[in-house]
C-alpha cells in the first residue's frame, strides 16, 4: 500500500486560535447553506411548477413568484459563502487545496457554471411575458439553469469529502473519482432533500400568506391549498431523510465517529421528530395553518445546528492524527531548513575568510592526534594524503569505522557521530592541507 | 511541492487567473466602484430636474443603467471575484495560502463589507420603483451609501494587491497592520479610485447610446453629463497614476539591487506610462466631445472609451503582475511557489528528495529524462507550459535555435538564469537536478510531451527520505 501523504503546512501562524475560528466556521457555514438551499430548491420548484402548469395554470403564477425570490437568495448564497471559504482555507489549508487541485477542472468550472446558471435564471425571469408564446423554450431555459445548479453541490461535496480522506489522495484524479468516495452520493441526496424541505417551508411562510394569494391573482389556488402543497412535499421529503441520514453514517469511514459525534447527530435526529410531527398535524387540518411554522423553523434550525456540529466534529476527529503528522512534519522541515540555511551561510563565510569548512571540525575533533608533518598519536596528514590522494571518500569510510592498520599505533576511535557530510569536509581539508605549505 | 500540481498546458495557469481576474476587475471598477456613484448621480439629476418629463427620463436612464450593471455584477462579476480565489488556490496555493494567513482579518472585514454591499445593491435595485415621491431622496442616499460600500471593498483588497508588490516592513515584523500599510497602498488606491470613476463614465456612454432614443433631448443631456463626470475625474487619474508610477520602481529597486532588473523595470514603467497616458488622453478627448457637442458624436466613437479603458486596466494589471516577479510575495515567496528561506536545504538535498508528491525520488543514470520531467513539473510549471502560452520549447528554441541543444549549456544557463533574466527565480534544486532538467529540455527538442496536471493524472506518493542523527539523508529505493 502507498504511504498516506503528509505534506508540510504553510509555516505562518493562524490568524486566531481554532477555538474561536471553528464556531465561526459552523455558524457562517449554516448561514451560507441556508441560502444555497433556498436557491437550489427554489430553482427546482420554478422548473417543476412551470412544468406542471400545463395541467394547472395557477402553478405558472406560483412559479413566477418563486423565481422572483431567487434574485435575492442566490446573491446572498454567494456572498455568504465567502466567510466559510475563508475559514476553511485557514483551518484546513493543506486538506482543502489538495482536494481542490485533485478535482481541479470541476473546481474551476464552478465559476462559469454558477455564473451561467444565474444568467439563465435572470433571462428566464425577464422573458416570462416575452416568451409566453414559446413555453417549451422558456421552460428549457429554466431546465438548463437547474441542471447547472444541480452539478454544483456535487463538486463541493466531492471536495469536502476528499479533503478529509488523505489516504485516498493518491487514488483520485478528477471529480468522477472523488464522487465515488464513501458517503459522497448519500450526502448529495441529503443536501438536495434539505433544499426541498427548506424551500417548501419558506413556501408555506411566504406564498401561503393570504395577502400574497390575493395579490397574485390565482384562478383556483387558495392560501390553504398552497400551504398544504408545500407542507406535503416538506413532510414527505423529511421522512426520506431518516433513510438517507443513517446511510451516510453507515457509509462514512468509522474512524471519525465517536460517542460525542454520534450523540450530537442523534440528538439532532430526535429533535427533528417534533417539527415533522407538527407538519403532519398541519396536514391533518383542512386549513394547514402557518401557526406552527415558527416552532417548526426553530426546531429544524436546532437540528441543522446539531448536524453541522456533528459533521464538523467528525472531520476534526478523523483528521486529527493527520493534522498532528502535518504539524510535526512542518516543524521538522522548518528546523531542517533553517539548519541548512545556517550551514550554507557558515560555509560561505568561512570560504570568504579563506578557511575551509573542514578546518574547525578538524581542529575540534582530530587535531589532538594528527598534525601535518609529525606523528602525534596517529599518523601525520602527509602520510594520510599519500594513501588517499584523490579519494577523500576513502578517508570518510575509514573514519566512520577505522580498523587496525599500523603496529605500535593505538586503534583510532570511530567518528561516525560526525556524519558523512562533516567527515567529507574534514577529508577535503586534510588533502588540501597536506598538499600546500 | 506540498500540494498536487494543478496544471493547464495550453492556456497556462497564469492565463487562467488573468482571464478571470481581468474580467472581474473591469466589471468591478466600471459597474460597481465607479458605476454605482455614477448611477446615483444620474438619479439625482432626475430628482433635481424641474420639468416632470425630464425628471422621468433621467430616472428611466439611471434605472436601465442600474439594471444592466446589476445583471452583470451579480452574475459574472460576483462569480469571477470568487473565481480569482479559486484559481489562485489551484495555481499557487502557497501564495494565496500565505496571503490568507496574513490578511485573514482584512478579508474577514472585507466579507462584512461585501455582505453590506450585496444587501444594499439588492435594496437599491429592488426598491427603485417602490421608493417614489417623497422617498426618492432617501433612495438617492441609499445609492450613495452603496457606492461607499463598493469603494470600501476595493480599498481593502488594494492593500493586499500592493502588499504583493512590496510588503514593506512586514518582511521583519510579520503583522497584519504592517502588511496592510505597505508603501504602495495609498498610491495604488489613489490611482484606482478615479480610474474606476472614469471607466464607469466610459461604460455609461455606451449604455446611454443604446437605451435612450437616438438624438433625443435626454440622450444629449446624458452624454453631456457623463462627459463632464469623466472630465472631472480625469485629472485625479493622472495625479494618482503619476504618484503610483513613480513609487513602483522605487519599491522594486529597494528589494532587488540588480542593475538589469532596474533597467527592465524602467522600460516597463516607461512603456506603461506611455500606454496609460495615451489611453487617458484619447478617453479625455472623447469625453470632451461628449461634453461640448453630444449630438455630433457617432455611436461607434462612444464605444472607444470603454474599449480603451479595458485595455488601460488590462495593461495596468499586467504590469503590476510583471513587476512582482521573480516573487509572489517579495523577499518571502518566489513565483514558482518556493519560499526563499527554503532554498539552502533544497539546493543541497534537491527538490525531488523533499517533495510530498513526486514520481521520482532519486536520480540515476537511467531515469534522467523522467527525473528532469518531474523537476520541470515541480519547479517550472507555475509559469511555463511545454507548448502552450509561455511554452518552454519556444523559450529554449529562442535562445539556441535549431541546432542540437546542449545539456551542459542548458545546465549552466539554469544555474545563473536569475542573473541574466531578473524576473526568473533562482533554480531551487541541486546540481544533479539541474542536469536532469537540462537533459529533459534537450529531450523536448525532438519529443512531444504534455503535462495533464494532478487534476487528470493524479499524484504519486513515495516514501520520504529518512534523516539520520548526523543530518545525512537516506533515500529508500
Amino acid at each position: 500500500m502507498l504511504p498516506v501523504p503528509v505534506p508540510r503546512d504553510i509555516p505562518l501562524p493562524l490568524p486566531a486560535d481554532g477555538f474561536y475560528l471553528e464556531p465561526l466556521l459552523i455558524v457562517a457555514f449554516i448561514a451560507h447553506i441556508l441560502f444555497v438551499n433556498l436557491t437550489v430548491g427554489g430553482a427546482v420548484y420554478v422548473f417543476l411548477l412551470q412544468l406542471w402548469s400545463r395541467r394547472r395554470p395557477d402553478y405558472a403564477v406560483l412559479a413566477r413568484a418563486v423565481a422572483q425570490t431567487l434574485t435575492v437568495n442566490k446573491s446572498m448564497a454567494v456572498v455568504l459563502g465567502v466567510a466559510p471559504l475563508l475559514l476553511i482555507n485557514v483551518l484546513y489549508t493543506v486538506h482543502f487545496y489538495t482536494a481542490n487541485a485533485l478535482t481541479g477542472m470541476a473546481w474551476i468550472a464552478l465559476v462559469p457554471v454558477i455564473a451561467g446558471a444565474f444568467v439563465l435564471l435572470y433571462v428566464h425571469k425577464y422573458t416570462w411575458v416575452r416568451l409566453a408564446h414559446r413555453p417549451r423554450l422558456h421552460l428549457a431555459i429554466a431546465g438548463v439553469a437547474v441542471a447547472l445548479l444541480l452539478f454544483v453541490p456535487l463538486v463541493f461535496l466531492a471536495n469536502v469529502s476528499l479533503m478529509m480522506m488523505p489516504e485516498r489522495w493518491s487514488s483520485v484524479a478528477g471529480l468522477w473519482d472523488a464522487v465515488w468516495l464513501p458517503a459522497v452520493l448519500p450526502r448529495y441526496f441529503h443536501f438536495m432533500s434539505a433544499s426541498l424541505i427548506l424551500t417548501s417551508l419558506f413556501g408555506v411562510g411566504y406564498f401561503g400568506r393570504e395577502k400574497f394569494v390575493q395579490q397574485a391573482g390565482f384562478e383556483t389556488l387558495t392560501a390553504p391549498n398552497i400551504r398544504r402543497f408545500f407542507y406535503r412535499i416538506a413532510f414527505g421529503t423529511s421522512l426520506g431523510q431518516y433513510v438517507i441520514g443513517p446511510t451516510i453514517l453507515l457509509t462514512l469511514p468509522a474512524d471519525g465517529l465517536n460517542t460525542a459525534v454520534l450523540a450530537t447527530v442523534l440528538i439532532g435526529a430526535v429533535i427533528s421528530l417534533a417539527p415533522i410531527s407538527m407538519m403532519w398535524l398541519e396536514l391533518k387540518e383542512p386549513l394547514a395553518h402557518r401557526t406552527r411554522l415558527l416552532e417548526i423553523s426553530v426546531l429544524l434550525t436546532a437540528t441543522v445546528l446539531c448536524m453541522a456540529m456533528g459533521r464538523h466534529a467528525y472531520r476534526k476527529i478523523r483528521l486529527a492524527p493527520h493534522q498532528r503528522a502535518i504539524a510535526n512534519a512542518t516543524e521538522q522541515w522548518n528546523s531542517d531548513s533553517s539548519q541548512a540555511a545556517f550551514n550554507a551561510r557558515l560555509r560561505s563565510e568561512l570560504e570568504a575568510s579563506g578557511r575551509s569548512v573542514g578546518q574547525p571540525i578538524f581542529e575540534a575533533n582530530c587535531m589532538a592526534c594528527h598534525a601535518r608533518d609529525e606523528r602525534l598519536i596517529g599518523p601525520p596528514l602527509t602520510e594520510i594524503a599519500n594513501i588517499y590522494a584523490g579519494n577523500p571518500d576513502g578517508i570518510v569510510t575509514w573514519a566512520m569505522a577505522p580498523g587496525k592498520k599500523r603496529e605500535g599505533f593505538p586503534q583510532m576511535p570511530p567518528f561516525e557521530v560526525l556524519g558523512k557530510e562533516k567527515l567529507r569536509h574534514v577529508a577535503d581539508y586534510i588533502l588540501q592541507t597536506a598538499a600546500h605549505k | 511541492m506540498d500540494f498536487p500540481v494543478f496544471h493547464l498546458d495550453w492556456l497556462n495557469n497564469r492565463g487562467l487567473i488573468a482571464i478571470i481576474a481581468i474580467l472581474h476587475v473591469v466589471i468591478n471598477h466600471a459597474m460597481a466602484v465607479g458605476g454605482i456613484p455614477l448611477i446615483a448621480y444620474l438619479e439625482r439629476r432626475g430628482v433635481r430636474a424641474t420639468d416632470g418629463t425630464q425628471a422621468q427620463q433621467w430616472d428611466r436612464l439611471a434605472f436601465r443603467m442600474l439594471a444592466i450593471f446589476f445583471f452583470v455584477t451579480t452574475t459574472v462579476g460576483a462569480l469571477t471575484g470568487v473565481g480569482i480565489w479559486l484559481s489562485a488556490g489551484l495555481v499557487n496555493p502557497y501564495a494565496i495560502g500565505s496571503l490568507i494567513r496574513v490578511f485573514f482579518w482584512a478579508w474577514f472585514t472585507e466579507w462584512i463589507v461585501f455582505v453590506t454591499e450585496v444587501v444594499l445593491i439588492l435594496a437599491y435595485y429592488l426598491s427603485w420603483k417602490k421608493w417614489v415621491g417623497t422617498k426618492k431622496v432617501s433612495h438617492v442616499k441609499l445609492g450613495f451609501g452603496l457606492a461607499l460600500a463598493s469603494w470600501l471593498t476595493m480599498a481593502i483588497i488594494v492593500a493586499i494587491l500592493s502588499f504583493m508588490m512590496d510588503p514593506g516592513s512586514w518582511g521583519t515584523d510579520r503583522t497584519l497592520l504592517s502588511g496592510f500599510l505597505n508603501p504602495l497602498y495609498l498610491p495604488q488606491l489613489a490611482f484606482r479610485t478615479p480610474v474606476a470613476m472614469v471607466m464607469a463614465g466610459a461604460f455609461g456612454l455606451v449604455v446611454t447610446a443604446f437605451v435612450t432614443p437616438r438624438r433625443s433631448e435626454i440622450q444629449a443631456a446624458a452624454l453631456r453629463a457623463i462627459g463632464g463626470w469623466m472630465l472631472a475625474w480625469m485629472p485625479l487619474c493622472l495625479v494618482g497614476g503619476y504618484w503610483y508610477a513613480t513609487r513602483v520602481p522605487v519599491a522594486m529597486k529597494a528589494q532587488l539591487p540588480v542593475a538589469l532588473l532596474t533597467q527592465q523595470l524602467a522600460q516597463w514603467s516607461h512603456g506603461a506610462i506611455t500606454v496609460l497616458v495615451g489611453a487617458v488622453v484619447a478617453i479625455g478627448l472623447i469625453a470632451l466631445w461628449a461634453r461640448l457637442a453630444p449630438r455630433t458624436l457617432p455611436r461607434v466613437v462612444l464605444l472607444v472609451p470603454a474599449l480603451l479603458a479595458i485595455l488601460l486596466l488590462g495593461t495596468f494589471e499586467r504590469v503590476r503582475e510583471f513587476t512582482r516577479k521573480p516573487y509572489a510575495i517579495p523577499g518571502y515567496l518566489y513565483s514558482n511557489g518556493f519560499r526563499k528561506a527554503d532554498y539552502p536545504i533544497l539546493q543541497r538535498d534537491g527538490v525531488l528528495a523533499h517533495a510530498t508528491y513526486t514520481r521520482v525520488r532519486q536520480i540515476t543514470s537511467d531515469n534522467e529524462v523522467e527525473a528532469g520531467r518531474e523537476v520541470f513539473n515541480l519547479t517550472c510549471t507555475r509559469c511555463h507550459t511545454v507548448d502552450g502560452i509561455n511554452g518552454i520549447r519556444a523559450v529554449v528554441a529562442n535562445m539556441y535555435g535549431n541546432q542540437p541543444w546542449s545539456v551542459s549549456a542548458l545546465d549552466a544557463y539554469i544555474g545563473m538564469m536569475h542573473n541574466a533574466r531578473p524576473y526568473m527565480p533562482p533554480f531551487p534544486g541541486n546540481g544533479p537536478e539541474r542536469k536532469a532538467l537540462a537533459t529533459y529540455l534537450v529531450y523536448l527538442q525532438n519529443h512531444a510531451d504534455t503535462f495533464n496536471g494532478a487534476q487528470r493524472d493524479g499524484v504519486m506518493v513515495l516514501p520520504r527520505p529518512r534523516r539520520l542523527a548526523d543530518g545525512t539523508l537516506i533515500i529508500a529505493q
